[in-house]
């Protein structure tokens, strides 16, 4: 039973001049891990810039839970549910990471975090739980601007779990990260996929990570949709090693 | 108000051919102070909000060596000479230090430099509104309903020679092609030998001596008052909010555009209204580009 | 801060306002001024320093509650109504009873601080697509507007200005009554802010002002903190202007409008401090306002241009004003914690590729 919680449908962006996305049509199932690859510059950002709202799209229809959210701003989608997590991680810089996890609660219409609400108590407490779970806990006290990039990277992760979301966009999750702890890192993509239920769509260059992680994958090439299918499909898809390999 | 409207477009249309002159003379010095704002603000990402001051200053420098009876075009040369050189002192102890900084800070820090400045001039040359007579002949058309003083053209005219001078520099000279260079990208500049913090520095006295001929034609055409600055800072900040910072037909065109709204506005509804004027253009210039923004889902920055 | 510190500071503070007019008599007037200025730093600095939006213009909402007071004041009990008594230019003087007078100026304070605020709930409509030196000149932009058609309408006494009504009672009543004004105003809007820093409202402003792409993009709702925190400002303004027009006697377009003066002192005043900090604009506002009284006299025309060189060395050479330069030096001080270990030593360690 195919239940889509993204929809994708002929979507076509273009830049002045340069047709970053033409024509993608792709579905995000409910509950899984998809993966989004494709060589540098085939518009795996551009995409996720347009399913999150950051920009109009020129053609084609993006529906998200059933609503069609196309005509969106980046707020209101992410009040429905929908985050994403940017490629040169962006965090609070100058406040600490308890406080850049607190003010990252959902401000969703059915949240019961009120604005005036205190610092203290149970938010105080859930952030610091979830910090631990990304193993930030000894440093929740820093100012995140002083973390290193990597703990910074963690950080926004662990921002994103706190917002509750239905479904997450990670773009490059594992890029900068210290190749021992990768492993941690897809761990813990993992457990807030399967423990919290988010739904999760991952653009990514490391093909270990993916092809491991997500139970589908779409291939972009040059702003078109190139081929899409399980790992294994893909890994032995001819037109997807040119794509990498070079041949445009 | 009626009353003007109807002298206007009724009973003696001739006018407006007077006012549009009016317009497009004092639209040519916005519209030079204006590029000049564009300039700093592409190339160093510092707004002037001393723009306007400067015009002035070159105004008041203009006023006092006439009056010593040094020819207008030596005068013209005088001025920019030395703002040229005040604009590069200004940039050595001030401009230099907040070069890399957040944005608010080249605003207040030059909001300070105005305060400064128009005090300074406020003391020297008093709270009276100024203008040089030149004593030209004054031309008439339309029996007498239009008048061109010949010292308006001469000031066009002027306006004309600089704007070419400027964009031949520009586009030709080694400096010039240096400034567009670290204005698109200052770390590749610096990398193929370009020594950025020179090109800063000549650029704002550059922008300092284009104000101060700016204010030359000023006190010719119109009059100055050590608190007039901000208001030509205002009007410069919306033409070039209007007109976007590359766009020099832009510049131009939105430039004559605000004098002749000014014109208009001033004889339409008379002259308590002369403030008011180009204050409400920033702000409609500036609704008018978050409209347009808001259509690709950005802010104004 | 630390709490045996706060003590200290509400006390010493308490001690200079309660006792101040008492001790110093014929300075009343001017530490009355300073709580004032306490007030116009501490209220620009939620949406300079705490949000990161540089307003120049927040003196606009000073001088609409100026004359909305003005026209509440008047119109109230003086039969001939508004219009008559500005086209008299002075000539008449109404009589009004103590409780007509109290009773018009509580009123008219009320009244300045809502209409100052639904006027902000207004400019946000319009102002807020604009980010950083766009916001701050338009800001700007609103305020000279504002003065400029205030001179036009003839209603509101054009550019002759308005006489406020006579105080009921003589000098020294009238200098300790704006006194208690100004200073419990002050002290409302301190800890309205202080307690409001300490909720999910000071989190969320502080979100906005550190990245608000990152903001908007995690659901925060930022339109709603800007309209507040532009609101609250707006309101305390409005008010503290009602009370300044009272105080002064007579108002116009200059009283009203101060925009080169008391427009920029704020911001001056919140610099010299500490932007973002909670006791960073009381501190810059009061060694702002000393400076300037003691110094006053003796600088006569020069004042403007050493208030200039201020601005230009505080800016250019002390950015971090007084609580930040604290805070650099002694962070644990102020509840930050540093990393022990120093976090570039852990980076290669924690994280990161190689």
């Amino acid at each position: 039973m195919s239940d889509p919680i993204i929809e994708v449908k002929n979507v076509s962006k273009s830049y002045g001049g340069v047709k970053a996305n033409v024509d993608i049509t792709m579905k995000v199932e409910r509950g899984s891990i998809t993966g989004i690859i494709g060589p540098n510059g085939c518009g795996k950002t551009t995409l996720f810039n347009s399913i999150v709202g950051y920009h109009p799209i020129d053609t084609g229809s993006i529906s998200f839970d059933g609503d069609e959210i196309s005509k969106l701003r980046v707020g209101d989608i992410a009040r429905l549910g929908m985050l994403r997590t940017f490629q040169q991680t962006r965090i609070y810089n100058k406040m600490d990471c308890v406080d850049n996890m607190q003010i990252s609660v959902s401000h969703r219409p059915d949240s019961k975090v009120s604005v005036f609400a205190s610092r203290k108590g149970e938010i105080r407490e859930r952030a610091e739980h979830l910090l631990e779970f990304v193993g930030l806990y000894s440093k929740r006290n820093l100012i995140s601007g002083d973390l290193s990039f990597g703990q910074q990277k963690l950080l926004e992760l662990a921002m994103a779990l706190m917002n509750e979301p239905k479904a997450l966009l990670l773009d490059e999750p594992t890029a900068g990260i210290n190749p021992t702890l990768i492993n941690g890192l897809i761990d813990r993509l993992r457990r807030a996929n399967e423990e919290l239920g988010i739904t999760l769509c991952v653009i990514e260059h490391n093909m270990r990570v993916i092809m491991n992680l997500a139970s589908h994958i779409y291939c972009l090439s040059n702003g078109q949709m190139l081929a899409e299918g399980k790992p294994s499909e893909l890994q032995n898809d001819q037109r997807v090693i040119d794509a990498y390999l070079g041949g445009h | 108000m009626l009353d003007n409207l109807q002298l206007l477009f009724v009973w003696a249309p001739v006018i407006n051919i007077q006012i549009i002159l009016e317009g497009i003379f004092v639209g040519a010095v916005f519209a030079l102070s204006a590029y000049g704002l564009a300039l700093v603000w592409g190339v160093m990402n510092i707004k002037n909000l001393a723009q306007g001051d400067f015009v002035i200053m070159g105004g008041y420098m203009a006023l006092a060596l006439t009056s010593a009876n040094v020819h207008l075009a030596l005068t013209m040369a005088i001025v920019i000479v030395t703002m040229f050189i005040y604009g590069w002192v200004v940039y050595v102890v001030m401009i230099r230090r907040i070069i890399d900084q957040d944005m608010f800070v080249s605003l207040l820090a030059t909001f300070g430099l105005s305060l400064l400045m128009q005090q300074v001039m406020n003391l020297i040359f008093g709270p009276e509104v100024q203008t040089i007579d030149m004593e030209l002949p004054v031309y008439e058309a339309f029996d007498g309903m239009v008048t061109i003083p010949s010292s308006k053209i001469i000031s066009l005219i002027m306006a004309a020679i600089i704007a070419v001078t400027v964009i031949l520099f520009m586009k030709k000279s080694r400096t010039g092609q240096a400034i567009r260079a670290t204005a698109q990208d200052a770390r590749a500049a610096r990398v193929l030998g370009i020594d950025t913090d020179r090109v800063y520095a000549f650029t704002f006295a550059f922008n300092a001596a284009l104000c101060g001929a700016a204010g030359v034609l000023v006190s010719i055409i119109w009059v100055i008052q050590p608190f007039y600055g901000i208001t030509y800072s205002v009007r410069t900040f919306a033409i070039v909010t209007a007109a976007g910072l590359g766009n020099l037909p832009g510049v131009i065109s939105a430039g004559f555009g605000i004098g002749l709204f000014e014109k208009y506005t001033g004889m339409i509804m008379g002259t308590a209204y002369e403030v008011a004027a180009p204050v409400s253009i920033l702000l409609l210039v500036l609704i008018w580009r978050q409209i347009s923004m808001r259509r690709n889902r950005q802010v104004v920055k | 801060m630390i709490k045996s510190n706060n003590l200290i500071t509400y006390g010493a503070l308490g001690v200079l306002g309660i006792f101040g007019p008492i001790l110093f008599p014929d300075y009343t007037l001017s530490i009355a001024y300073l709580w004032m200025m306490v007030l116009m730093a501490s209220t620009w600095d939620t949406l300079g320093g705490q949000m990161g939006y540089n307003s120049l213009g927040n003196i606009t909402f000073f001088g609409v509650g100026m004359y909305v007071s003005a026209i509440v004041q008047i119109s109230i009990f003086y039969e001939g109504g508004m219009g008559e008594y500005t086209s008299a230019m002075g000539s008449i003087k109404p009589e009004f009873t103590d409780n007509e007078y109290f009773l018009g100026l509580y009123l008219g304070i009320i009244c300045a601080g809502l209409v100052a605020l639904i006027l902000s709930i207004i400019f946000s409509s319009f102002m807020f697509g604009l980010r950083g030196p766009y916001f701050a000149i338009g800001s700007l932009g609103l305020a000279i507007a504002a003065a400029e058609i205030t001179i036009t309408v003839d209603y509101v006494g054009g550019a002759s200005g308005i006489s406020m009504p006579l105080f009921p009672g003589d000098i020294e009543f009238r200098s300790t009554f704006f006194y208690i004004l100004c200073f419990l105003f002050a002290v409302a809007a301190h800890f309205l802010l202080r307690w409001l820093y300490s909720t999910q409202f000071g989190l969320a402003i502080n979100a906005i002002r550190d990245d608000e792409d990152k903001a908007e993009a995690m659901g925060i709702p930022t339109l709603i903190y800007k309209r507040i925190g532009w609101g609250i400002a707006a309101f305390f303004m409005g008010c503290i202007g009602a009370v300044a027009g009272n105080m002064a006697g007579f108002i116009d377009k200059e009283v009203a409008y101060p925009i080169p003066t008391f427009g920029i002192f704020m911001v001056a005043m919140v610099l010299l401090g500490g932007k973002g900090t909670l006791w960073g604009p009381v501190l810059g506002a009061i060694l702002f306002h000393v400076v300037k009284e003691t110094t006053w006299t003796y600088l006569l025309n020069l004042q403007w241009i050493a208030l200039g060189l201020i601005l230009i060395i505080n800016i250019v050479y002390f950015q971090q004003g007084i609580m930040g330069w604290l805070q650099d030096k002694f962070p644990e001080r102020f509840g930050i914690v540093v990393d022990p270990s120093g976090t570039q030593a852990d980076a290669k360690s924690e994280g990161d590729a190689k």
